[in-house]
């Protein structure tokens, strides 16, 4: 969406740049607003309007990149990543991740570090960013999809 | 006279404040501030690289419309412009200094695959990548 003042959309990527560098902490609507000078009741909107997805998707996604690259460049284990990454509970970093990823931290890992890397030769950053997953709908959303696709494509088995 | 690339131009909110910026805080010199009206042609230069002028462009008419300039500007805005990247002899030392003129930095220098790099924006948004030359 266009029609944004350049000024608010500086200080909105102020955010987006703050829950960059420091993922692993909790943002709520309010420190971010702060961040940008917005009233916290307009950051959400500001926010996604400028940069496609809510405020709390892009930290997921930022977290989901972090966990992904630490998996393939580390040797930490799954449970260390999860909790430098930012999450609170095992359980439900493997589950987001799977769901967001499509294949379990484990997996990943090891796919990953089969793989030789081509992009070994671009700056480090830009090839984390380059791997941010594009989260374009909600995760629950994801996950009802999924769901649905799976019931429907099981309905389609038994129609002759 | 060699053969290259000599001129790569950002574009910027305000000219004035990309020079306090690019020359006040981070030590690159003005190659070329020449004016006719309202257009600007404003280029720096890196001390150290004498053949290359970095173009500070302010995105506005003639040389695009109102409204893509308007476009532009939100562009910068939210970051969205490509990556660059400055090349350092000692990125933790670059960063205090710049840090010390009151440079924005959006990550701090981490040391990865045997070499240090750190990130920062000029005001109107434009994204460097401070990297520490091997």
């Amino acid at each position: 969406m266009s029609g944004q003042d350049p000024a608010l959309l500086r200080r909105l990527l102020r955010a987006k740049d703050r829950m960059e560098a420091a993922s692993h902490e909790d943002w709520p609507i309010s420190r971010l607003a702060r961040v940008s000078g917005v009233s916290e009741a307009h950051f959400a909107r500001s926010f996604r309007d400028a940069f496609g997805l809510p405020p709390h998707r892009y930290l997921l996604t930022r977290r989901i990149e972090r966990a992904a690259a630490l998996l393939r460049d580390s040797d930490l284990s799954v449970t260390e990543i999860a909790f430098q990454t930012g999450w609170n509970s095992l359980g439900t970093f493997g589950r987001t991740f799977r769901d967001v990823t499509g294949e379990s931290p484990g997996a990943l890992r090891a796919r990953q570090q089969a793989a030789s890397h081509q992009l070994d030769r671009a700056p480090h950053c830009f090839v984390s960013a380059a791997h941010r997953p594009d989260l374009n709908i909600a995760v629950s959303e994801k996950r009802r999809r999924e769901a649905d696709a799976n019931t429907s494509g099981s309905e389609e088995t038994e129609v002759p | 006279m060699s053969q290259g690339v000599g001129v790569v131009g950002l574009y910027v909110r305000d000219q004035d404040e990309a020079i306090e910026f690019y020359v006040g805080k981070l030590g690159f010199r003005v190659h070329t501030d020449a004016r006719n009206g309202d257009y600007r042609w404003l280029t720096v230069q890196h001390p150290e690289q004498p053949s290359f002028q970095l173009g500070l462009f302010a995105p506005q008419p003639p040389t695009v419309d109102a409204a893509t300039a308007q476009t532009l500007r939100e562009i910068v805005a939210k970051g969205a412009m490509p990556p660059l990247v400055l090349v350092v002899d000692d990125c933790r030392a670059a960063h205090e200094d710049m840090s010390a003129n009151g440079v924005e930095f959006t990550q701090e220098p981490v040391e990865r695959y045997g070499a240090v790099d750190a990130s920062f924006r000029d005001p109107s948004g434009n994204g460097w990548k401070l990297i520490q030359g091997r």
